[in-house]
């Protein structure tokens, strides 16, 4: 008889760690593979082994304590995980997953499969977008948390989320001078979602901490801006925003934005689970039931990479996760901890859908996109290119306006682009953007070097 | 409410075989509807690696290709777009004495056709294409082949067509197709009804369902040929490689990213392919093998289709042996694209006169035994 395969988990954040630790404690010993050097995914990233060293509570904020936890579990359970880190996932094939470590491919063939694969900043295009000195909010927090580097001397915070205060703070704390947080929500918007918010007030008292803590430094913040540009030469000079009548300009060298995440679901899709159109992230995600299950047997997705809820949610639901792939072994759970956990997660979820009315995605902006304006950056197609096939007839369906402008060709394979893609097509259309599509998946997930070599062969 | 249409020809499957095909019979004035499950080109026509070439097929397809190859000389005149289509040169590489002997005798063979070629070797060949180094000892060069982007030019018939009246109904399977007296009906859900004198067959990978429909069935296999590219490099390279004895063939488009094949990707179902994880590797090894210049770039995208092969590889042109008016083309065993509008062309000339001034002879499907 042959032994079953063991347990894969993809991602080592919050989510992929607390399923890693759930297995462990079942007295199996799964595969946890990431593609960072070290745990606790993009919202706890630590800096590099080795690298500069700066307390935990000043590269989290608020969210030490957690980040210290979820970073303390992997070392309690690393040596009886097969963990994997700075290792890509690039394809998922026929019950296996194909890795790639030091230019090296491997394939893993997996049992039950749990993806806790994350979640990227959702951006839209605005004038200057393209300048140098312009990050995501993601990304400017990666440059503090993981290179211990700011984006700019001056910065300024354009978007929406709570991403949007709580990087600004963390800026603020590293010394960096704010020129101001632009939020794209009306102020009138925060306040009718307040009631829904009041069932976490931890966190609500979290987030008007961090505003009032801003504005208590002397920090602008602004509320129901448009991005008009961003201006400079090969440089982030200023931005403009446009506040009801007003035109709103502040000098700054580099501007970091976001409107929210946008979940990470190749290898869902390359696994053939089944996507639904979810209104309140605009976007296609994975079908699933309140445990993580998709609708491929044996495979579970948590966290930020099935939709998009946040850390504490993603610890919650890789628990949950794990449990429910022993429950379809056939191994014994504790029922009471994933009732326990079911209730959590309820909650989270009107929490989620509390905040998402607190920090609405601003629907009117995609129409404003000057059609000369770069779209898809790694195949130079603007806004008006993918514009023309929606308006032309040619393509009512996203995959096809790839194929025929090339949007979401290049090497993010539409990561960054994609989500405005599908706003720019759907408003060519006249129709939601739940009506254009999604992006198909093909592997390689991320670039695949030429020069990568399949791992020698284990001798028998 | 079912939409009913009644006209002459009515075509399953909008690639380039039926997008060309309904382009000439409009120009001929005849009322056309193309019926196509997907998007027009959106199949093996539009995911193709892109060769136009005439260079190392059978002899007996050369007389179509070269019809062909004047129809592509007239790409922007008929579709509005050069669709990326260069006249590049096809280059098929001898890694051996034999495989040079081997392009020698095709050259030999097809002399009378008009394909230019041009046998180089030793240190005219270094001379002349000095980034493939060594790693051939030769190669037949046919000049006036290229590349062209088949995303683009395939759903361009479809476009052209509907613009000189064809209807296009894309996302219309044809659920039910049979024949009433001398009219064929073809019937999509509830939605569509399509009633015509003559039905043309372009289904392709899928025509064997249409073909029995009318009792003919044919021995019709899914193939996957697998493909892959690089991020856009520096340019290196301006001819379409082929290699004798087949493997790995690449070509470099103009904004700089190297599109290369070789192995076979999997079904995921009789609709769906991939790429497979060891054709992949394989054909990432092979390529920097034969192009240095992209072993340390990365491959962006893999991607596979659905083409629909014959046991001899050549394809099924022509009227059905079963049912009058009824015309099949499909088969083209992964070499369809440059060759696909002068079938179209054929095709119309069948509906229009009942026959076609190029030699379809080989193409017959009665050349296949009538059960499966």
């Amino acid at each position: 008889m042959s032994r079953p395969l063991s347990p894969v988990i993809v991602g080592a954040g919050p989510a992929g760690i607390r399923a890693a630790e759930a297995l462990v404690a079942a007295g199996l010993r799964p595969v946890l593979i990431d593609e960072a050097a070290r745990g606790g995914g993009q919202i706890y990233r630590q800096p590099p082994d080795g690298g500069f060293s700066r307390p935990k509570t000043a590269l989290y904020g608020t969210e030490a304590a957690k980040a210290d936890a979820v970073h303390r579990a992997l070392d309690r359970i690393r040596d009886r995980v097969d963990y994997r880190p700075r290792t890509l996932v690039w394809n998922c094939e026929s019950g296996a997953l194909d890795l790639l470590r030091d230019g090296v491919t491997d394939t893993v063939p997996y049992g039950p499969l749990i993806l806790a694969t994350g979640a990227t900043d959702r951006v839209l295009p605005f004038p200057g977008w393209t300048l140098p000195g312009v990050f995501t909010l993601g990304g400017s927090q990666v440059a503090l948390k993981f290179q211990g580097c700011a984006i700019g001397r001056r910065v300024a915070f354009l978007g929406t989320g709570p991403l949007l205060y709580l990087v600004a703070c963390q800026y603020l704390k590293a010394g960096v001078e704010v020129a101001g947080v632009f939020d794209t929500t009306p102020q009138s918007a925060q306040a009718r979602a307040l009631p829904g918010m009041l069932r976490d007030p931890v966190t609500l008292a979290k987030g008007l901490a961090l505003v009032g803590w801003l504005r208590l430094h002397g920090v602008p913040v602004h509320h129901g801006i448009r991005p008009i540009a961003v201006e400079g030469e090969g440089r982030v000079r200023a931005l403009r925003v446009r506040h009801r009548a007003d035109e709103i300009a502040v000098d700054c060298d580099a501007v970091a934005f976001g409107l929210g995440l946008r979940s990470e679901t190749q290898l869902a899709d390359l696994a053939g689970c089944a996507f639904r159109f979810d209104p309140m992230d605009r976007a296609w995600l994975p079908v699933r039931d309140a445990a993580g299950r998709t609708s491929v047997p044996g495979l579970c997705i948590a966290g930020d990479g099935g939709g998009i809820a946040g850390a504490d949610a993603a610890e919650l639901a890789g628990e949950r996760a794990a449990l429910a792939a022993l429950e379809d072994a056939g191994l014994p759970v504790d029922a009471a901890r994933a009732a326990w956990l079911d209730r959590r997660l309820a909650r989270v979820a009107a929490f989620r859908r509390a905040l998402n009315a607190a920090f609405p995605f601003p629907q009117d902006w995609a129409a404003t996109i000057p059609d000369d304006l770069m779209l898809c950056r790694c195949e130079g197609v603007s806004a008006g290119i993918l514009r023309g096939v929606g308006q032309r007839g040619e393509a009512r369906e996203i995959n096809r306006a790839k194929a025929l402008t090339r949007v979401g060709m290049g090497r993010c394979q539409g990561r960054v682009c994609g989500a405005a893609a599908v706003e720019l097509l759907a408003g060519a259309l006249g129709v939601g953007p739940g009506e254009v599509g999604r992006l198909r998946a093909q592997p390689p997930i991320k670039p695949l070097p030429i020069a990568a070599t399949p791992v020698q062969e284990a001798t028998p | 409410m079912t939409e009913r249409i009644h006209c002459d020809v009515a075509i399953v499957g909008g690639g380039i075989v039926g997008g060309s095909a309904a382009l000439f019979l409009r120009q001929m004035g005849f009322s056309v509807t193309l019926m196509e499950r997907d998007w027009c080109g959106a199949k093996a026509s539009g995911v193709n690696f892109g060769g136009v070439r005439r260079q190392g097929r059978p002899l007996e397809q050369l007389p179509l290709s070269q019809r062909a190859h004047a129809i592509w000389g007239r790409l922007p005149e008929l579709l509005g777009t050069d669709a990326e289509y260069i006249r590049s040169g096809h280059l098929k590489l001898a890694r051996s004495d034999a495989d040079l002997g081997s392009l020698i005798a095709y050259k030999e063979r097809s002399a009378g056709f008009g394909l230019d070629l041009e046998i180089i070797a030793g240190d005219a060949f270094r001379r002349r294409f000095p980034a493939l180094g060594d790693r051939a000892v030769g190669g037949s060069l046919c000049p006036e082949d290229g590349h062209a982007n088949p995303r683009l030019v395939s759903p361009a018939f479809a476009r052209a067509a509907a613009a000189r009246g064809a209807i296009l109904r894309e996302q219309t399977p044809v659920d039910r197709v049979w024949r009433d007296g001398d009219r064929f009906v073809l019937v999509s859900g509830d939605a569509l009804e399509v009633r015509a004198r003559v039905l043309l067959n372009t289904a392709g990978a899928w025509s064997h369902r249409i073909a029995a429909a009318f009792d003919e069935p044919v021995p019709l296999e899914s193939l996957h040929p697998n493909m892959a590219v690089t991020e856009p490099l520096p340019r290196f390279l301006d001819v379409n490689i082929g290699v004798e004895g087949g493997g790995v063939y690449g070509r470099q488009v103009p904004r700089g990213n190297m599109v290369v094949g070789g192995g076979r990707g999997f079904a995921l179902d009789p609709d769906r392919a991939r790429p497979q994880r060891d054709a992949v590797l394989t054909l990432m090894r092979d390529a920097a093998e034969l192009f240095p210049q992209i072993a340390k770039a990365y491959v962006i995208r893999c991607w596979t289709g659905v083409e629909g092969y014959t046991p001899d590889r050549n394809p099924i042109i022509g009227p059905s042996r079963t049912t009058p008016n009824l015309f099949h083309a499909f088969g083209f065993s992964g070499a369809g694209f440059q060759i696909g509008p002068a079938v179209g062309e054929a095709l119309a000339e069948l509906v229009r006169d009942g026959r076609s001034t190029a030699p379809l002879d080989a193409f017959r499907i009665d050349r296949f035994p009538p059960t499966p």
